[in-house]
């Protein structure tokens, strides 16, 4: 048995917030415990309400917050809320700003921390936080638990959805900030140039792989995608090596959920796999037979793209 | 001079393991340098060429991980260590950090510490964060681009939606993408260089680890093997224009888009 009870949650991503606000809810529920949060900057009321909507009992406020998000002030933070509230189970949003906080407190803590989850339920008999997460690059998926407190969890966005849970009103907490030397200096900060819509929503996604001969090729794809209400995006080596785009997808870039994913001259790396296993349809189109995505797909043509795609907004024109 | 050391794992080769279902493990399992490690030791070369100083390279891991040691040196480490002991084969992110932290403080100042943002085979970004904070720096992740000058890091990182570009004194602890360079392939003349350095090795013995829990806290249940469970129809020798109507047709059927 531990002293530690109930559960916490932080994001800086608002989106994820929630999103770990209804699973921790569940979570509280199970254990018959509080759910307690921290929110980033100062906390507005429409904030407030959609958090106690979607099921927080208690918001821990900064009275006031640095402007933009400063590492070491929310790692000093939470080290010390959660010191105070000896909360049993702590979910972070698995940014890369959450990704390098997590494994920082837990170090601080001195305590586990289990990476990336994709499912989180507590152990009907020990009552423990079970976390599962894919390893070997999705080849294979581990269930785990942490024998130490708090147990913590990073959880990438989409796993869980956002579900209110009616009108309730919650408590909120005024919390002093620490005082944190800075070390580390802010430069520059430069938005990346990303399509208006978020290619972790997209319905249909059309991705490009190195049998794209160059930038201006990807034309062909935004006709593809336009014709389907979709959007394109690339696998890793077009945005890493050759610089064309700002993200991509896989592994170590965005995870994508769309009902149709078709990769066009992509050659199915399984780190790029593992950005699409939760497409409910992939398609591929490439060259070589031999290529691994066709391993990995519920369609696949073999053909030159520059052929195939062109031929195929052609087919789906006129089957409309 | 920069004296840079850089963590690098001896990491299953992920693109080549074949996991039983029945009885997963990666006992026998090819490993190689986990591939985002090579653009640290690759950054600490380049750092080393342009402002003089060291690079050594640690890894903790078992007895054969001195193969990558060994092309560590071959890629241009002055120094390189190898942390091994029956002790460590347990270790999970926290042990090994707290080693690594160890051996670090062993081999005295550093003004860089480098890795990879994640290592191939578990890719949890851990060791990073948690070796900064044994060692009381400030960790610097997912860097695309990195310049020193004067004692001062100036590091490009790549989070999700911007870039934003950091400075802050030597030491740190940083952690690098992919794009930050491209690896060199060691030529012929490092790699016979290579074989006639010594790599030396730690043991738990040699290392200030008295008061530290190196018992791992994470506890794995179960290993399942993803089966892909997809429909595997491949169109092909036909026509282009008959293979993407028949295509177009599943995908409407499918009623999806458009």
């Amino acid at each position: 048995m531990t002293e530690h009870k109930g559960v916490f949650v932080f994001s800086e991503n608002e989106r994820i917030l929630l999103e770990l606000v209804s699973k921790g809810r569940e979570l509280s529920d199970k254990r018959s415990a509080k759910l307690t949060c921290t929110v980033v900057g100062t906390l507005t009321e429409e904030l407030a309400e959609r958090l106690f909507e979607t099921g927080v009992d208690v918001i821990l406020a900064l009275k006031e917050a640095p402007d933009r998000f400063d590492p070491e002030f929310y790692c000093s933070l939470l080290t010390e809320v959660i010191r105070q509230n000896k909360p049993e189970i702590v979910l972070v949003g698995a940014t890369k700003r959450g990704k390098e906080l997590a494994p920082r407190l837990a170090t601080r803590l001195q305590t586990g921390c289990m990476a990336d989850c994709i499912a989180l339920d507590i152990d009907k008999e020990t009552g423990s936080l079970l976390g599962t997460r894919l390893m070997y690059a999705g080849k294979a998926t581990a269930k785990e638990t942490c024998t130490s407190y708090p147990q913590i969890a990073t959880v990438p966005p989409r796993v869980f959805e956002r579900k209110t849970v009616g009108k309730r009103k919650g408590e909120i907490i005024q919390i002093a900030p620490p005082s944190v030397p800075t070390k580390v200096n802010v430069k520059e900060t430069k938005k990346k140039e990303i399509g208006a819509a978020n290619i972790e929503d997209a319905k249909v996604v059309v991705c490009g792989g190195r049998g794209v001969r160059s930038k201006e090729d990807f034309k062909l794809l935004e006709d593809l995608a336009k014709v389907l209400n979709g959007q394109v995006s690339c696998s890793r080596p077009i945005a890493a090596d050759l610089g064309w785009f700002s993200e991509w997808i896989g592994l170590s870039g965005r995870k994508v959920h769309p009902a149709l994913y078709i990769g066009c001259g992509v050659s199915g790396a399984i780190q790029h796999l593992a950005g699409i296993t939760n497409a409910r349809i992939i398609v591929a189109i490439n060259s070589n037979p031999d290529s691994p995505i066709f391993s990995a797909v519920d369609y696949g043509i073999v053909g030159d793209l520059y052929q195939v795609v062109p031929a195929l907004i052609e087919s789906l024109k006129k089957s409309t | 001079m920069v004296r840079s050391i850089v963590c690098i794992k001896y990491a299953v080769d992920v693109n080549q393991l074949q996991l039983d279902t029945k009885s997963p493990t990666t006992k026998g399992a090819a490993r190689k340098i986990s591939d985002i490690d090579k653009n640290a030791l690759e950054e600490a070369v380049r750092i080393k060429a342009k402002l003089g100083g060291e690079a050594i390279a640690v890894t903790v891991g078992p007895p054969e991980a001195k193969e990558a040691l060994r092309e560590a040196l071959a890629l241009g480490m002055d120094q390189a260590y190898l942390i091994t002991d029956p002790g460590f084969t347990d270790l999970d992110t926290g042990g090994t950090a707290a080693v690594l932290a160890a051996a670090i403080t062993k081999l005295g100042g550093f003004d860089l510490v480098l890795a990879g943002e994640a290592t191939i085979d578990s890719f949890s970004s851990q060791v990073g964060p948690r070796l900064a904070e044994h060692l009381s720096v400030p960790p610097i992740t997912y860097v695309r681009k990195l310049t020193i000058e004067g004692g001062k890091i100036v590091a490009e990182q790549d989070l999700e939606d911007s870039y934003e570009t950091v400075e802050l004194n030597t030491p740190a602890l940083i952690t690098v993408t992919k794009e930050v360079n491209a690896p060199r392939l060691p030529s012929l003349m490092a790699i016979l260089a290579a074989s006639k350095k010594e790599i030396k090795t730690l043991t738990k013995a040699d290392l200030p680890l008295q008061s530290v829990a190196l018992d791992s806290p994470i506890k794995i249940l179960e290993i399942t093997v993803t089966e892909l469970k997809r429909r595997k129809v491949i169109i092909r020798d036909k026509p282009v224009a008959e293979m993407t109507d028949e295509l177009a047709q599943t995908i409407l059927k499918e009623r999806i888009g458009v």
